[in-house]
């Protein structure tokens, strides 16, 4: 059996903490080079759609457990914590953590039933409970304020600096999405990480070898939905306005898709993912009504040309590029 | 490493050249938010139908003073996410004056604190009362309050005699805020509500409902629904042999409702924005010549009956308009001109803004119209 000695580990552990500085390095210039512009704006939601991206990428790419009801999680972050501060006068920070452990907790108890199942049953299940989130999001409208949605949530605060531009937003959206994504690395290439791995491979061959199947899947289960939980919060004191039309369905595959398209099994992946499903549009809208049609066909064609995601994809195709010009050049 | 650094080089590269190609020449900017596309589409479809056609023949006539509009439409999909980014690539990237829409109630309050934290006017085509209320400087609306509609069913209850009505409405966003206004506006015409059923959007049986309200004290039906429910209440009423009256909301005035209820639409008697009795309205009525062209175009572009939501668009752009063409083109001057709009005559209603009122709409906006032999009759 291949042991990995402790050399090894180490120069694997710098070269994860020398690729993590390089992307917060870009992350952190960033928007100096867009101040001013919309696209700062949609970069927010880019930071947003990555930590629910990052925590549906621990539960489907990692521990191979569908979920089609991210959006709900996202959804009842997002609607407590407006609720809360903006009906009731709570502090946010407060709520958001009280939020995001209740969440947790909720997760946690509807796991144990639903990831009992497998395949397109589990699917159902988890979609069955968005559907229902949903609905109760629409209906309950003196709480939520039904289909035409909830306004007035206040921004967030920080001893006198009010997050109230997209500049200020962009640091406190990245701030936290940075940290998960430094969280999650960490939590994938630790014991756990290699668990879920074994899950996702088999079940029964976990289980020989020590997991405990049922609540590691559960466990993960629940910090996805708290990951959600927070990226629900922070969203709706970003945005401050929420309305049940931003967690349906759509949303919960919208998040599948990004991913896919990331890449299974990649945290960096789920921000390409992210990234790549929330600018396209912004850039489609040169072919105006006909935007849908060339969005459905580059999905289709990054599936088809790059099955293990962006992550993978990107990186193979540079390279084939590279051997292909090299080869030309050297038949001259 | 480096691999990867040359493809995030590149791509923020193409990020920059694709995001810098929207400088032209200095025409009037006007931004407009439809949901073209998505579960609403029925309302932005035909607003944004409607606000190009009206800009082009604006701009066909020499623009408005001597300036050319252009109009930059965006599509939320009904989703209040991509509206408020939509709604900022309007107002940062394109430097647009002034904004037309969203279409939904939902999108325009989540589009608000951005158009007010830029302050740009806002000219929206939803209904939502809480739009405008209490009235917000930077936000108008174009599209009447339910609460107008409520009160041209209870004046004409009133005149009949009938004090207590069943009402019957559809759990969704219309629905919900029709139940709210028609139980908050009972008790001021002394109508009392006997029954209150509701139903979901997507039954295809409301016989229970209907059994119901049969059974018990009421003189009057009201239904709250956009189609295809009432089309079936209707149907179902007849099927019972209910003789009650019957009045449907504003939701189901176009011809659509007449061709699914049928011989069953006869008799039934609605509020509704005058644009679907635009040829019947009596010479003097002040919004007849607005109507008739505006109907008049619509079928000549789109081959389409002209419609209340492409009304609000048009009512938006013309509105807009007349600002710009009193008082120039900046953002707070167009603002301030809209504010001072007296007696326009739109598609809507006769418009009177005014610093505490920002709907601009009187119940006169609507009438109440009859179904006989398949067509709309004014009710006096």
């Amino acid at each position: 059996m291949h042991r990995i000695d402790s050399r090894d580990k180490k120069k694997l552990f710098r070269h994860e903490w020398v690729k993590f500085a390089l992307f917060s390095l870009l992350i952190m210039i960033l928007p100096v080079l867009f101040e001013g512009g919309y696209l700062l704006n949609v970069f927010i939601f880019v930071g947003i759609h990555t930590l629910l991206a990052v925590a549906l990428n621990l539960l489907l790419g990692y521990a191979g457990q569908i979920s089609l009801g991210q959006a709900a999680f996202f959804g009842l972050g997002a609607f407590a914590s407006g609720i809360l501060t903006a009906t009731y006068g709570q502090n946010p920070w407060l709520m958001m953590v009280v939020v995001a452990a209740a969440v947790g907790l909720l997760a946690f108890a509807i796991g144990f039933p639903i990831l009992k199942l497998k395949g397109h049953y589990l699917a159902m299940a988890t979609l069955g409970f968005g559907i229902i989130v949903y609905i109760i999001f629409n209906e309950a409208v003196e709480l939520t304020g039904g289909p035409s949605g909830f306004s007035g949530i206040p921004n967030l605060t920080v001893g006198g600096i009010t997050f109230d531009s997209d500049f200020k937003n962009y640091y406190l959206i990245w701030g936290v999405t940075l940290v998960t994504i430094l969280l999650s690395l960490n939590l994938v290439n630790s014991r756990i990480g290699r668990g879920l791995r074994a899950i996702h491979d088999s079940e029964v061959a976990a289980r020989v070898m020590g997991v405990n199947v049922r609540l590691m899947k559960v466990q993960i289960f629940a910090l996805s939905a708290v990951i959600s939980s927070v990226a629900g919060s922070l969203y709706a004191h970003t945005m401050t306005f929420v309305s049940p039309t931003s967690f349906g369905f759509n949303f919960s595959v919208e998040l599948v898709t990004m991913v896919i398209i990331g890449g299974l099994g990649s945290i960096y992946g789920s921000f390409l993912g992210a990234a790549l499903l929330t600018l396209l549009p912004e850039f489609l809208r040169a072919f105006q009504d006909y935007d849908i049609v060339v969005y459905g066909f580059l999905l289709v064609f990054m599936t088809m040309f790059m099955p293990g995601g962006l992550v993978r994809g990107i990186p193979s195709l540079v390279q084939n590029l590279r051997a292909r010009i090299g080869g030309g050049a050297s038949d001259a | 490493m480096p691999r990867i650094l040359s493809s995030i080089v590149a791509s923020v590269a193409a990020v920059f050249v694709l995001s810098s190609g929207a400088f032209a020449a200095a025409p009037i900017k006007i931004g407009a938010l439809f949901a073209v596309t998505g579960p609403a589409s029925f309302l932005g479809e035909p607003e944004r139908n409607t606000a190009q056609m009206v800009v082009d023949e604006i701009n066909a006539k020499g623009g408005i003073g001597g300036h050319k509009v252009e109009l930059v439409v965006y599509d939320t999909q009904g989703d209040a996410t991509k509206a408020v980014q939509a709604a900022n690539r309007l107002i940062k990237d394109d430097k647009v004056v002034a904004i037309i829409g969203p279409s939904t109630t939902g999108d325009t309050m989540a589009v608000i604190p951005v158009v007010e934290k830029a302050q740009i006017p806002l000219v929206s085509c939803a209904a939502g009362s809480k739009i405008t209320d209490p009235p917000k400087k930077w936000v108008f609306k174009t599209a009447q309050n339910d609460s107008l509609a409520v009160a041209k069913i209870y004046e004409d209850l009133n005149k009949r005699k009938i004090s207590r009505v069943a009402i019957l409405t559809v759990s969704d966003g219309f629905g919900s805020s029709g139940r709210e206004q028609l139980k908050a506006h009972a008790a001021k015409y002394g109508i009392q509500i006997v029954s209150d059923e509701t139903y979901g959007p997507k039954d295809t049986d409301m016989t229970a409902q209907l059994t119901k309200i049969k059974g018990g004290q009421a003189q009057a039906v009201i239904c709250w629904g956009t189609n295809p429910g009432p089309a079936v209440i209707a149907r179902n009423a007849k099927q019972l042999g209910l003789k009650l009256p019957l009045y449907m909301s504003h939701g189901v005035s176009s011809k659509k409702f007449i061709e699914l209820a049928g011989d069953a639409a006869e008799g039934i008697m609605l509020p509704s924005g005058r644009v679907i009795v635009a040829d019947v309205l009596p010479g003097s009525d002040k919004q007849k010549k607005s109507l008739l062209a505006f109907v008049k175009d619509y079928q000549k572009h789109f081959k389409a009956e002209g419609d209340h939501f492409g009304g609000h668009a048009w009512d938006a752009v013309m509105l807009l308009k007349g600002a710009i063409e009193r008082g120039g083109d900046t953002p707070s001057a167009i603002r301030d001109e809209l504010e001072k709009t007296r007696g326009f005559a739109g598609i809507g209603g006769i418009f009177n803004y005014s610093s505490s009122d920002h709907a601009g709409l009187s119940k006169d906006a609507f009438v109440l119209v009859e179904i006989r032999n398949r067509d709309w009759i004014l009710v006096k």
